[in-house]
């Protein structure tokens, strides 16, 4: 029933959430802002040439709306599909990444569009209306979404505020890191109740990984970077730390976790450290990743 | 028509031995081992009050996590197979199951419009959903076919209109609101892993009621397989003893979907082969089913814990890739 249907949303779901594999490291970062045509090549993807500085783009991927409106591209951005809820100013339209629609995108008249996951063959439709399209799939690393802004930076004339950006994001977070004790903790980070996690490949558990925590989903050898985790694994595994990133989409929270059966009996749960996140800042790679880390930070130096 | 015969004595305790035999497997294996030997043991440490031999998370994960599900994945077996040998006695088609009136569609449609408009609902609300939307189609179903006209045929199309309706409903609402696709395919795919005892208990008074008529009414089914003037004349109302059979499965239907999703192919297969091993009579394929279903469904979940551990397989998955070819075999079997 729908089978084919709910592979197809896991897929989307997954993408949303980040699930790229690539790694490879971030693309050139220092040209200066103003000179187009500008040529960039997002990471894994082909160049792509960009021939005057773009004044109506279309984001289709939420967390490079949050990169566009950081470095100061905002006012260029005309549109944004429905997921990209922030910043609140963006110009949220009933464009769908899942469902995307090629001439409901060109009905907008963009001079560039990007775009997270080429679902539908959306990129070939798009070059076919030779509309420049921009595939930056969600970022496995730091550094991967560091690359993006700077990539962002270059394709719309704000290289400067770009690697400006970078650099606070960088200093912000080392700075964090360094004022927060190291503990020998292990954590699970929950993206559904049903037991979809991060291991610490992905790029939320290399966020983690920055304060030395441990993945239970690490040591449990699941199936791929997002394995689904049994509820008998988790509790077996009794992690010190808690993550919630379906706060928003499923109303987890500290009580729900207390109450599942066999819950109880964690160490996060009894010591008060089971943490909610916002689904939005867990999942993207965008600026406010900075507030990931901060709220790591904090629950790390609550746990005991 | 076969003639209608008893249940023999030792079909059924063989069949109660395996079920048996079955739930301890079960209970023993999961994606952690926690050792056969100690399993027993805190059960006899339990039993006579002992030092339990587990750590307070073994301990619940085999009393508050495996057990629960081992008993949940019986009771929903049970509810299925039975129900789909009561719809196939009912309508005379062998592929009838116990989505067939709509209940599947309407609580696949229920379901995703509460997800939908009370997002902040949440989880607690989708079983009561479920069942709502399941008792729902089967009675639009029923309206339906009684409005039309006679005849098991009838109701036959009734539900399939009903549940292709329903179904695009679900689509439509489902398609407008991205955002809610995940918790509506979670339940969606079906599983029986969360819920502990209270889930378990949420479906036992329904199950209880609805399979209790179910086996007491199983003799009526023979009657009406003479047709309805000849069931008539032996004193049996075939109307009466359709819409309680019907109403019966249906709550059964509901409850098992309520709890655990849509988990097909188990009211297919399973009377099926228990019509094979021990005779057409609905009087015998009624309550075996019930025992059929139960050990058919705590196996598929063992593999559905186990076969990609630490992943878990959708359980319906795994009655479709273990019923159809299991179906296979006892067909040769018996033909050859």
């Amino acid at each position: 029933m729908n089978r084919t249907m709910s592979a197809l949303f896991v897929v989307a779901a997954l993408a949303l959430t980040g699930c790229a594999t690539h790694s490879e490291p971030a693309t050139g970062t220092n040209t200066p802002a103003a000179g187009f045509p500008v040529t960039v090549t997002p990471t894994g993807g082909k160049a792509v040439t960009i021939a005057t500085r773009p004044t109506h783009i279309v984001s289709l991927s939420p967390a490079s709306t949050e990169d566009l409106f950081a470095i100061g591209a905002g006012q260029q951005v005309t549109a944004v599909d429905k997921l990209s809820d922030f910043p609140a100013t963006a110009p949220k339209s009933d464009l769908d990444a899942y469902k995307p629609n090629v001439e409901a995108i060109a009905a907008r008249k963009p001079d560039l569009v990007i775009v997270y996951s080429d679902t539908n063959n959306l990129v070939a439709g798009l070059e076919q209306l030779k509309l420049p399209v921009l595939l930056l799939k969600a970022a496995t690393s730091l550094d991967d979404a560091y690359g993006q802004l700077a990539l962002l930076g270059k394709a719309t004339g704000h290289s400067a505020e770009a690697d400006k950006l970078v650099g606070d994001m960088k200093s912000q977070i080392a700075d964090v890191v360094a004022k927060t004790a190291k503990k020998p903790l292990s954590y699970f980070h929950e993206l559904s109740a049903d037991g979809y996690t991060v291991t610490s490949k992905t790029f939320v558990g290399q966020v983690y990984g920055l304060f030395g925590l441990r993945n239970v989903a690490d040591a449990a050898g699941g199936a791929g970077d997002y394995p689904q985790l049994s509820a008998e694994q988790v509790v077996a595994a009794d992690p010190n730390l808690i993550f919630l990133a379906d706060t928003t989409c499923c109303q987890q929270s500290a009580a729900t976790v207390a109450a599942r059966p066999g819950w109880g009996t964690l160490k996060a749960v009894r010591n008060g450290n089971v943490v909610t996140l916002d689904d939005s800042v867990a999942s993207r790679w965008g600026p406010r990743v900075v507030d990931l880390v901060k709220a790591v930070a904090a629950a790390v130096q609550k746990a005991s | 028509m076969a003639r209608p015969t008893r249940l023999a004595w030792w079909h059924l305790l063989i069949t109660l031995v395996v079920l048996v035999a079955v739930a301890v497997g079960a209970v023993l294996l999961g994606a952690i081992d926690l050792g056969w030997q100690r399993v027993l043991a805190e059960v006899w440490a339990q039993l006579t009050g002992g030092v339990s031999p587990l750590s307070e998370q073994e301990s619940a994960i085999l009393w508050q996590l495996r057990m629960p599900r081992v008993v949940l994945a019986g009771l929903v077996g049970a509810a299925l197979a039975c129900s789909g040998a009561t719809f196939q006695g009912v309508f005379r088609n062998p592929l009838a199951d116990p989505y067939l009136l709509g209940a599947a569609a309407g609580a696949g449609m229920v379901v995703t419009i509460v997800v939908v408009l009370a997002p902040g609902a949440g989880v607690a609300f989708l079983p009561a959903a479920a069942f709502v939307g399941a008792l729902g189609g089967v009675a639009l179903t029923w309206g339906l076919g009684r409005s039309a006209g006679a005849g098991t045929a009838t109701l036959l199309l009734a539900g399939v209109a009903v549940a292709s309706f329903l179904t695009a409903v679900q689509t439509f609402v489902q398609q407008l609101n991205t955002l809610t696709l995940q918790q509506v395919y979670g339940w969606i795919l079906g599983g029986l892993s969360t819920g502990g005892w209270s889930q378990v208990l949420s479906a036992l008074p329904y199950l209880a009621v609805a399979l209790t008529v179910l086996c007491t009414c199983s003799g009526l089914l023979d009657v009406l397989t003479l047709g309805d003037e000849e069931a008539s004349s032996l004193g049996v109302r075939p109307g009466v003893v359709r819409l309680i059979v019907l109403g019966a499965a249906s709550l059964a239907t509901a409850a098992a979907v309520s709890v655990s999703g849509l988990i097909g192919f188990v009211g297919i297969v399973v009377p099926h082969v228990i019509r094979l091993l021990f005779g057409a009579s609905y009087r015998v394929v009624v309550p075996m089913s019930l025992a059929g279903g139960a050990i058919f469904l705590i196996l598929a979940d063992i593999v559905a814990r186990t076969a990609l551990a630490p992943a878990e397989l959708p359980i319906g998955v795994v009655t479709a890739f273990t019923g159809a070819p299991f179906f296979v075999l006892v067909l040769r079997r018996r033909q050859s």
